[in-house]
Order: C-alpha cells, then sequence, then structure tokens
C-alpha cells in the first residue's frame, strides 16, 4: 500500500474527486437553479439531457469526450493524456448528482420567504446567503457526497482519455486493475480495500445529510 | 405614511388584473381591499409593496414616487397568508431579521425583538422554530417580523385565510388593538365582508380590477353605489328591479302599494330577532328580519300567504351604479 | 440580466460537457462515410460482443427486477434486525468502484480464492467466461429497482393489500393483483435504469472476463480494444450505437415522469 505508484494514483484520484465535486457544487447548484427558476424554450430538453451521463457507458463518455477534447480536437483543446483530463471525464460522469439533489429542494422552497426577505430589506445576496443557501445546503451536500462517492471509483470513462500514465494520469481503480491483469491479486487488494472504505464512509454521509436535512420539518 | 395609487394597470398574459385602479390611502388609517377571488386586490396589495410591478400607473408613499423603487428600499411591512416564516430559523431570528439586514446594533436588535414578542404574546417561543408553533402563532410571528424594522407602512395579505374560524376572530380583535396602539398605516386585502366590517375603518371593494367603491362600513352598507357592491357587502333582497335590506322590509297582512305577494316558507328565531324566509309570486327567495316583538304582534307563521313592503330601497341603473 | 448570465453559464457548461462530445462522435462515425462504420459494425466479432450484452442484460435485468421488489417489499411492510444493513448493503453498489466488484468476485471465485477450488473441481468456469459476467452485471446494477419501488410503496401504504385480504384474497393474489399493479410505475422505471447500467457496465466485467476477443468481449469491452488497435472507425461506430441506446433510455425516461422533474 505504500508503494509510491499506488501513493501517486490514490493522491490523484482523491484530489481530483475534489475538485470536481467542488466544481459540480457550484455549476450544479445554478444549473438547478435555472431549470428550476428559469424558463426557456427548450428547457425541457435540457432537463432530460441532464440524466446522459447516467444512461451512457463510461467508455462511451470517455471516448466522446477525447473526441472533442483530445488529438485532432476540432476546437483546438487537446487534454488527452493530462491530468486536465481525468478532471474533465469526471465531471462528466459526476454531473447529473448535484443537479437532481438541488431540484427538488429548491422547488419545495416557499418562494414567499424570498419576498418576505425582500420586504424586510434584504438585498439579492443577502437573500440567497441567508434564506436560500441554508435551505439547499444539505441538497448540495448529498449530491456532492454521492458524486464523490462515483468519481473516487470511476474507471470507464478513465481508461481512454488519460492514457493511464503511472504517477502523472494513472488513477487508484486503473492502478488496481493494473495490478490483476499483472497477477499481483494482494497488492490490488491493498489500494482496493482503500477504496471500499472511501465508499462506506461516503455512503454514511449521505446518510446523515439526509437525516440532518429534515430537522427543521420535524415538528 | 399616506398611499396614494394613481391610474395602476396591470395584466398578466391576457388576464387584467387591474383596471385603471386610483386610491387614496390616509396615514395611520385601517384600510380593507374587499373583493372576490381574482377581483385584483392581492396584486394591487403587492403592487404597494414592490413585489409587483405596474404596467403603467405610479404608486407614492408618503408623497414620493415608489413606482420603480425595490421592495428592499419601500420600508413597508409585508404579512403572507401562508405565513413565509423562515422555517431554518427561530422565531426570535425571524423577528430580528429586517433589524439584522439593516445593520442594527446587537442591544437595540435585541430589546425590540424582546418588546415585540411581548406585543404578540410570543415571549416564550423565542427559542422554537416555526415548525413548532401553531398557524395563529407563526402569524403572530410574521406579524412582529414585519414591524420590527418599524416600517412606514403595514401590508397583510389576507392574514387570517389560512386558520380556523375561531383564531380568525380572535386575531382579527387583535389587529385593530395592535393598530389603535401602533398606528401605522395599514392595509390588508380580505374577501371576507365581515371581517373588512369589523376591522377596517374605510374599505375599498374591488371588483374584475376594478375599484367599486371606497368607503366606511356604514357608507358601503347604507349607501352602496354600485350592484355589486350592494350585493357583497352584506345580505340583499331583489324585488323587481329594486334592491332591499332584510331589515329595511315590512311584513304586512293586507295587500299595499308596492308590495310584493309571498309565502313564508321558514321562520328562525335568533335571540332578539327572527329571520323569515319567503317565496315571491315570481319564485323569487326573500329574506325578511324582523323583531321578535314583531314575529308575535303579526302572528306569523309558516305557509301564510303574507306581503312584503320595502322601507327603503335602492335602484341601480343598468350600468349597476346608484340612481 | 443576472437571470441570463446565469441561464448561459448553465448552457454553456452542458454545451460544453454533455452535448460537444455527443455531436463530435456522430461526426467522427460518419466522417469517412456510412460504410466505414457499417464494415466496423458487421464485423464478425463485434456482432458477437453485442449479442453478448444483450444476453448478460437479458439474464441480469429479470433477476434484478425480482431482486428489486423483493427487497423494496420486505424493507418497506417488515420489521426485523439488520433492515439497515439490508438497506446500506442495496445502496452499496451505488458507490462502489465497478474494479473493486471486479476484484472481490475475482478473489471469491478465482483459482486461488475461495470458492476457486470447489468450482474447478466441478469443472465450471467462473472467471474469464459468462457466469461470472452476469453476476458481475448483476451486482452493480443491483440497486435501481429497489430504490424506485421502495418510496412508491411507502406512499402507497398497505391498506388496499389490507382490504384485499379481508375480501379473501391470499398472499399470492393480492401481489399479483393489488400491489404490483401500483408498483408498475417505479418498477418499469427501474428497469429500464437496470437495462442502461447493464448494457454500458464496463469496469467489473473487464476485470472478469478476461476480455478475450470473440467470447467474453462485450460491446463496452469491444470498443476499448478497437480504439487500442487504432481502428477508430470501429470505436467510434459501436460507442454511436450504445450512446443512441443511452438517447433512448433518456427519452423512454422523460416521456414516462411526465411532471415530476420538469418544472
Amino acid at each position: 500500500m505504500t508503494e509510491p505508484q499506488a501513493v501517486a494514483a490514490l493522491k490523484l484520484t482523491i484530489g481530483a474527486s475534489v475538485v470536481v465535486a467542488l466544481l459540480n457544487a457550484v455549476l450544479g447548484t445554478i444549473t438547478a437553479w435555472v431549470l428550476v427558476r428559469d424558463d426557456f424554450r427548450g428547457k425541457a430538453v435540457v432537463n432530460a439531457i441532464i440524466d446522459l451521463p447516467f444512461a451512457l457507458p463510461t467508455i462511451v463518455a470517455g471516448l466522446t469526450l477525447l473526441a472533442l477534447y483530445g488529438t485532432r480536437s476540432p476546437v483546438g483543446i487537446d487534454v488527452a493524456y493530462t491530468r486536465a483530463a481525468v478532471v474533465l471525464a469526471l465531471l462528466f460522469v459526476t454531473l447529473p448528482f448535484v443537479v437532481r439533489t438541488v431540484q427538488p429542494v429548491l422547488e419545495e422552497l416557499d418562494a414567499e420567504m424570498e419576498a418576505a426577505a425582500a420586504s424586510l430589506g434584504a438585498s439579492d445576496f443577502v437573500i440567497f446567503r441567508r434564506i436560500v443557501l441554508p435551505n439547499i445546503l444539505p441538497g448540495i451536500l448529498s449530491g456532492v457526497a454521492l458524486a464523490l462517492a462515483k468519481a473516487v471509483g470511476e474507471f470507464g470513462s478513465l481508461v481512454i482519455v488519460t492514457g493511464n500514465l503511472p504517477f502523472r494520469t494513472e488513477v487508484a481503480s486503473v492502478y488496481v486493475f493494473g495490478r490483476i491483469e499483472s497477477g499481483d491479486s494482494g497488492g490490488a487488494a491493498a489500494i482496493a480495500v482503500v477504496l471500499l472504505v472511501l465508499s462506506f464512509a461516503l455512503l454514511l454521509a449521505i446518510g446523515a445529510v439526509r437525516h440532518y436535512a429534515t430537522r427543521f420539518d420535524r415538528a | 405614511m399616506s398611499i396614494e395609487v394613481r391610474r395602476v394597470l396591470k395584466r398578466f398574459g391576457a388576464f387584467q388584473a387591474l383596471d385603471d385602479v386610483s386610491l387614496h390611502v390616509e396615514g395611520g388609517s385601517l384600510t380593507a381591499l374587499l373583493g372576490p377571488s381574482g377581483s385584483g386586490k392581492s396584486t394591487l396589495l403587492r403592487i404597494i409593496a414592490g413585489l409587483e410591478t405596474p404596467d403603467a400607473g405610479d404608486v407614492l408613499i408618503s408623497g414620493e414616487l415608489a413606482t420603480a423603487v425595490k421592495p428592499q428600499k419601500r420600508n413597508v411591512g409585508f404579512v403572507f397568508q401562508h405565513y413565509a416564516a423562515f422555517k431554518h430559523m427561530t422565531v426570535r431570528d425571524n423577528v430580528a431579521f429586517g433589524l439584522k439586514v439593516r445593520k442594527r446594533p446587537k442591544d437595540e436588535v435585541g430589546d425590540r425583538v424582546a418588546l415585540l414578542l411581548e406585543l404578540v404574546q410570543l415571549e416564550a417561543f423565542g427559542d422554537r422554530y416555526p415548525s413548532q408553533l401553531s398557524g395563529g402563532q407563526r402569524q403572530r410571528m410574521a406579524l412582529a417580523r414585519a414591524l420590527a424594522p418599524e416600517p412606514e407602512v403595514l401590508l397583510l395579505d389576507e392574514p387570517f385565510g389560512a386558520l380556523d374560524a375561531r383564531v380568525r376572530a380572535e386575531l382579527r380583535d387583535w389587529l385593530r388593538r395592535l393598530h389603535e396602539e401602533v398606528h401605522v398605516t395599514t392595509i390588508f386585502v380580505t374577501h371576507d365582508q365581515a371581517e373588512a366590517m369589523d376591522v377596517a375603518s374605510q374599505i375599498a371593494v374591488l371588483n374584475a380590477g376594478r375599484i367599486e367603491q371606497v368607503g366606511t362600513p356604514g357608507d358601503l352598507y347604507d349607501e352602496p353605489e354600485t350592484e355589486f357592491v350592494m350585493r357583497f357587502v352584506g345580505e340583499v333582497n331583489r324585488i323587481g328591479d329594486r334592491w332591499v335590506r332584510p331589515h329595511d322590509l315590512e311584513i304586512v297582512h293586507d295587500p299595499a302599494a308596492g308590495a310584493v305577494e309571498a309565502m313564508i316558507e321558514r321562520i328562525s328565531r335568533l335571540g332578539f330577532e327572527a329571520r323569515v324566509e319567503l317565496a315571491a309570486a315570481d319564485g323569487e327567495p326573500v329574506v325578511v328580519q324582523v323583531t321578535r316583538d314583531t314575529l308575535e304582534e303579526l302572528e306569523l307563521e309558516r305557509g301564510q300567504i303574507v306581503w312584503v313592503s320595502p322601507a327603503r330601497e335602492r335602484v341601480f341603473a343598468e350600468v349597476g351604479s346608484a340612481v | 440580466m443576472r437571470r441570463v448570465a446565469l441561464r448561459s453559464v448553465a448552457l454553456f457548461y452542458l454545451a460544453a460537457i454533455l452535448v460537444g462530445p455527443l455531436v463530435v462522435v456522430f461526426w467522427r462515425t460518419f466522417q469517412h462515410g456510412v460504410a466505414p462504420a457499417w464494415d466496423a459494425l458487421s464485423a464478425h466479432d463485434t456482432i458477437h460482443a453485442f449479442e453478448l450484452t444483450l444476453l448478460i442484460t437479458g439474464i441480469a435485468e429479470p433477476v434484478n427486477t425480482v431482486f428489486g421488489i423483493l427487497c423494496a417489499l420486505t424493507v418497506v411492510r417488515r420489521d426485523f434486525p439488520g433492515k439497515g444493513l439490508l438497506n446500506a448493503f442495496v445502496d452499496l453498489p451505488l458507490a462502489l468502484s465497478p474494479v473493486v466488484v471486479g476484484l472481490a468476485l475475482f478473489l471469491l471465485y478465482g483459482r486461488t480464492g475461495w470458492f476457486g477450488p470447489w468450482l474447478t473441481s466441478h469443472g465450471i468456469r467462473f472467471l474469464f467466461a459468462l457466469p461470472s459476467m452476469v453476476v458481475a452485471t448483476i451486482f452493480v446494477s443491483l440497486p435501481f429497482v429497489a430504490r424506485e419501488v421502495v418510496p412508491t410503496l411507502r406512499e402507497i401504504g398497505d391498506e388496499q393489500e389490507q382490504a384485499a385480504r379481508t375480501l379473501g384474497a391470499g398472499s399470492w393474489q393480492t401481489f399479483w393483483r393489488i400491489t404490483l399493479p401500483s408498483i408498475r410505475l417505479a418498477v418499469i422505471y427501474g428497469v429500464i435504469l437496470t437495462t442502461a447500467r447493464s448494457l454500458g457496465e464496463y469496469g467489473a466485467v473487464a476485470v472478469v472476463s478476461g476480455r478475450i476477443q470473440g467470447v467474453t468481449e462485450t460491446a463496452t469491452l469491444r470498443v476499448q480494444e478497437q480504439y487500442e488497435n487504432f481502428d477508430l472507425a470501429g470505436a467510434y461506430a459501436i460507442s454511436l450505437v450504445l450512446a443512441l441506446g443511452a438517447v433512448l433510455v433518456l427519452l423512454t425516461t422523460t416521456l414516462l415522469k411526465p411532471k415530476e422533474e420538469v418544472v
């Protein structure tokens, strides 16, 4: 478990997953906000697209991202075989999580609370910070936990895009796979256990957030 | 503290919510906006608060043009029908919100909140959450919250609509006494004419986006200017093309000029008074209110044929305005 | 003004991450005409890959549906020690890395694993053969039916079933005629999600199958293999088919869930 390659893989996995989770927290919330509060033609289509990463095979996701952002990219962005590719692929597969956990919470939010705050003199920013955010925070947190769980274990989408260069773009799951193929089940198992523990921890966190989220509704 | 609404128009899609509405509200008064659903009363209130913007027309608060001013800056307190409580904050924090947003010093906030909680009789509930309060308590909290930043105007949108009858009656009394103590210009919206008549000193009756009449409860009841107002505010009978209040009708045994023949269908005794329900010759139902004495004197009984004569009536011309 | 800004951010984000790549795959597949794509798709091994994928899904699907419904019924209607654990177990595949799943199977059923020797002595090929791939797929797509059915069951309550029993219906009749129809939509939705997951499974199956071309290579594994052998046309073509499948799944679910998520 202390093998440098393994450590490097774990560091990359956790680091990239955290970055992606944070990005999702912001971008996912904005997307959920737009889907709930805004209205424009084609909104229903946009809403349906959000679930694409759930339905698309991960290996295909990797290939599609490579097509647009790899060598021979039509928009001139080439991140193949870089760490940016790891973040990009993880962004794709975790996109729906925060959006889908925040959406129902936003929908249930009593819009009149915001009107009340406005009548009491609160600026739009204050309204968001003191009224909206505290109420959607549990939704954001559970989405983030789900995204983290998915990102940490993600495999298929990373296999093609990152080139799996050890110490550079090799994530933990790919490392484990490599160990299995080399016949080193022990080495694989060691890192797999770390991933397993992380998964359990995140599952517990999601449960805790859910419990915490409903505390104001329990009289 | 006075409010002036000038020729306001508001449309939602194809629906004309307010059509050329003008209204003057005296500073310090307690005014009701009365009307059926869809009459535009809530829309008008929200426009005064700045929660909606009119398509045309102006709103002036204390003589200053407020039409383009955001609700944050208008210094109006607003109370919502379903309370709009900040459910993630305690009662105390709810009430303190308007003051904290204005960055008032902590002691000042604490004192004022304590004062208000006492005023609305929620001193013991300061640390509870709204979900732990009853509907009536939540609405009292909402009132305290709206009053905390000392607004120039207090606006209430069907404030007792979501509460049951007994609590409604209690809070009605309560609002009136509160106004006597605090004296801030208050406007409230209701569809309940009894409520408006009981609480307000001035009532504006709205119908289909227009103001039908503005006046004191007495004015509206005794001198209604339109058919709609007469029918909406209090009970009426239609005799031919005349409109008569139940207590303005006399029952006699002999035919008289201008009287209508009718059969008594039901008599209900309500303490000092009695309610006599009749069916006129043309099938129209008629209701007459008489005193118990009159009932006995005339020896009225079910099934009798009598004559009903208006002592005081009103006739409205075609367009529905008083003649 | 801010409304437009937020909308632009959200739409740009979605376009860059989701829509753009898909469009490019479409374009790349047919970049050199339909013929190369068609050739790639009709290659013997590719057809076998698709067949294998469908076979595995066809087995995993009903198993998970039955399990999911049973699980949901047990969790909602009955109380027993360890219920929380069952709940967590069902949710586990969602949080677990597919490679870890594959490794677990490997360790359990491999030649040197716990059950390995038993299997070999009975002449059963588990790893590097269909059985392990089916088991792996079943595990990763386990939660979906259960997770969809549980909230629906909770909401409905068991009054209808009690009524049926007082009218003389036996357990099976009650289930078939009362319970099942009431959870029909949730089951369908769960089945769609399970199918999508099974069709798209990669990591766990990659570990246990050995990726033997023409024998234990599923469609998703084949995409990877084509890419590594620089047969881009093949990789893109198969990807496109799978992507179209995904879009079909999306369409179906959107049509089935009328008002829930679209405001």
